[in-house]
């Protein structure tokens, strides 16, 4: 028996019905990628690429076909192995950072902890040191409203890490930023993957998909390119 | 996320929007503080009914007439009119220890300038005894003077008050009762103001001066009997039926139409009015600790709808829909028992407020309030659940995609 992949994707199909018709958002995708990858998803809008993006954060379930996950079967999880694997195994940095703008920085860092039901201490320590990897310990009693676009995308980074995540899935992660910004979080992605994460991200700039060193392309539910650097 | 945490962020989200929250709560704070208050007027006044009946006297069988069937109409007089010979005939009973027959008619008294409408009851000289009255200054009229049908009069504690500076100098004192001279000679003891009549605002005096010379009467309202002890009080009770029969040459197996109710009957026919009127009071105002959980429901259901996105983000990030379903019922949970405690702060106050400025009565017992407070919770929970149930239920896709 073979090893398999960090992420395996077998003839996915996710297939939506609107009365009699039936729209193949996905169809017969196979995916795999290993341990380490930077992987860019492009693609137009409508190609795919975004319930690719919600099959592969456990967000849905594949109508027809296998999804593997660090060895683990997703398509026969039930809702909550789903949340499960969301909150261990799965890192969202999202276009427009999805922070909880009641909260501080350093609570909106510490929520992923508090479902895995970490002790207080141990949490707040955890979330401390992801802030500080990003570089925001001096703003972490911040309101994300308080914060620029840069340093709020800083901060779902660290929310996204602070439970040491086997994927780190970004969609668009830079679509609400400057271009100065853009580098920024960019140079944080790349030394993430130098530091050996395994990132997935959606995005339609070329350039910014630049920074991957995979490149898939989606159309009409497909995949039609599929490069290595 | 255990509990305290749990409990922490609700508290947090209702403190983001204070006034909401404030004024959700007020349906249940007035609910709760319903509950408390009317329960407790139910039950003051209910005890306080209970303790006028019990003052009434041990031993007491009350003779009244009672209603006559329209067939047997033109035989009323006879049947069901109380007579003195009625009662100087139940006066002559082994089993009875005293008698005083009762008339009351409202009568217009006057003394110098002043006057007063009261009511004026005639009786004989054994109210004393059979009523479990005081004499508070001066004496009661006896046998002597009631047989000479003089003009002596005795004074409820209120009519005294209303008179003279103090019980004494009013003894001895001519007074007019419907422009008839009449001479004080007792003022009674005060017996607090009791549920359904102020027992101290009347007159006494005796039974044959009320009825011939003062309002020309020849029936009277009700016999108060005593029996001789408590374990004669059901054979009292069969002798006065007898004797009622026999002063009207009625047959033992005829009816006659009067109403034999003994002290311990009118007791515990009271405290089945005041449960019954205490359940009401309850009833009601449960209605509006219903009304209260309404608007919890609502303002739930628009707080899940608002945090939708907050919703979606939650679950992306690991939330189960336990612990989102959790999270929102804490705060429906929070929301009611803050209410229930502000309702049962405030239910004691209004409570103690209508008893110093109402002459109705309340009592505070710890039952109604830890119902209320468990109700308020239960409320909370059940009106929770829907919206809780529908948040926990949301699609996290389409929580994020929300605007």
């Amino acid at each position: 028996m073979t090893e398999k992949p960090l992420i395996f994707l077998d003839r996915v199909n996710k297939v939506y019905s609107s009365g009699e018709e039936e729209i193949f958002a996905l169809r017969e995708i196979t995916v795999e990628v290993e341990e380490g990858e930077f992987v860019a998803i492009m693609g137009s809008s409508g190609s795919g690429k975004s319930t690719m993006m919600n099959l592969l954060g456990c967000l849905d379930k594949p109508t027809k076909g296998d999804y593997y996950l660090d060895k683990q079967a997703v398509a026969e999880a039930t809702e909550d192995e789903l949340a499960l694997i969301r909150n261990k195994k799965i890192g969202f940095v999202f276009q427009n950072f999805n922070l909880l703008p009641k909260l501080s920085a350093l609570e909106n860092v510490e929520l992923p902890l508090l479902y895995s039901g970490m002790a207080t201490e141990e949490r707040r320590q955890k979330a401390e040191n992801a802030l500080e990897a990003v570089g925001l310990s001096h703003r972490k009693q911040n309101k994300p409203t308080e914060l620029s676009g840069g340093q709020q995308q800083r901060v779902s980074i660290a929310r996204a890490l602070v439970n040491e995540p086997v994927i780190l899935l970004a969609d668009e992660p830079t679509g609400a930023l400057d271009s100065r910004t853009t580098t920024e979080i960019m140079e944080i992605f790349q030394e993430l993957h130098q530091a050996g994460k395994t990132i997935m991200m959606v995005t339609h700039e070329a350039e910014i998909a630049e920074y991957a060193e995979r490149l898939i392309l989606f159309r009409d539910g497909m995949i039609v390119d599929d490069n290595k650097r | 996320m255990n509990f305290t945490e749990s409990l922490l962020l609700s508290l947090r989200s209702l403190k983001a929007n204070k006034l909401r929250s404030f004024l959700t709560t007020l349906g249940i704070m007035i609910g709760v503080a319903a509950v408390i208050a009317l329960v407790a007027l139910g039950q003051g006044t209910s005890s306080r009914i209970t303790a006028s009946i019990e003052s009434l006297g041990s031993n007491l069988l009350i003779v009244t007439p009672g209603a006559v069937p329209p067939d047997q109409r033109e035989r009323a007089e006879e049947l069901n009119r109380l007579t003195l010979e009625d009662s100087a005939a139940l006066s002559r009973l082994e089993s009875i220890d005293a008698v005083a027959p009762q008339v009351r008619r409202q009568g217009q008294v006057v003394w110098h300038n002043e006057n007063w409408t009261t009511v004026v009851e005639g009786t004989s000289s054994e109210y004393i005894e059979v009523r479990n009255s005081v004499v508070d200054e001066g004496r009661f009229f006896n046998r002597l003077e009631a047989r000479r049908q003089q003009n002596v009069v005795v004074l409820g504690a209120t009519v005294a008050e209303k008179f003279f500076e103090s019980n004494s100098k009013g003894i001895g004192q001519v007074i007019e009762i419907n422009q008839t001279p009449f001479t004080v000679i007792g003022i009674l003891e005060k017996q607090g103001n009791q549920g359904y009549a102020n027992q101290d605002d009347r007159v006494i005096i005796p039974i044959t001066t009320a009825m011939d010379r003062l309002f020309q009467i020849q029936e009277i309202n009700a016999i108060y009997l005593s029996a001789r002890s408590a374990d004669l009080m059901d054979q009292a009770h069969e002798e006065v039926e007898k004797i009622l029969k026999v002063q009207r040459n009625v047959s033992s197996t005829e009816n006659t139409y009067f109403q034999i109710s003994s002290q311990s009957q009118i007791l515990s026919t009271a405290e089945e009015i005041g449960k019954l009127m205490t359940g009401l009071l309850a009833g009601i105002a449960a209605i509006s600790l219903f009304v209260g959980g309404i608007g919890i429901m609502n303002i739930m259901l628009v707080s899940v709808t608002e945090r939708t996105r907050e919703i979606g983000i939650r679950k992306a990030i690991g939330a189960t829909r336990s612990a989102i379903m959790q999270q929102f019922i804490i705060e429906a949970v929070t929301l009611s028992l803050i209410g229930g405690l502000m309702g049962i702060f405030f239910g004691l106050t209004l409570s103690k407020i209508i008893d110093y400025f109402t002459p109705l009565s309340t009592l505070i017992s710890i039952t109604p309030i830890l119902y209320a407070f468990f109700f308020s919770f239960l409320v909370g929970l059940i009106f929770g659940v829907y919206p809780a149930s529908k948040a926990s239920a949301l699609d996290p896709i389409e929580a994020l995609r929300h605007q």
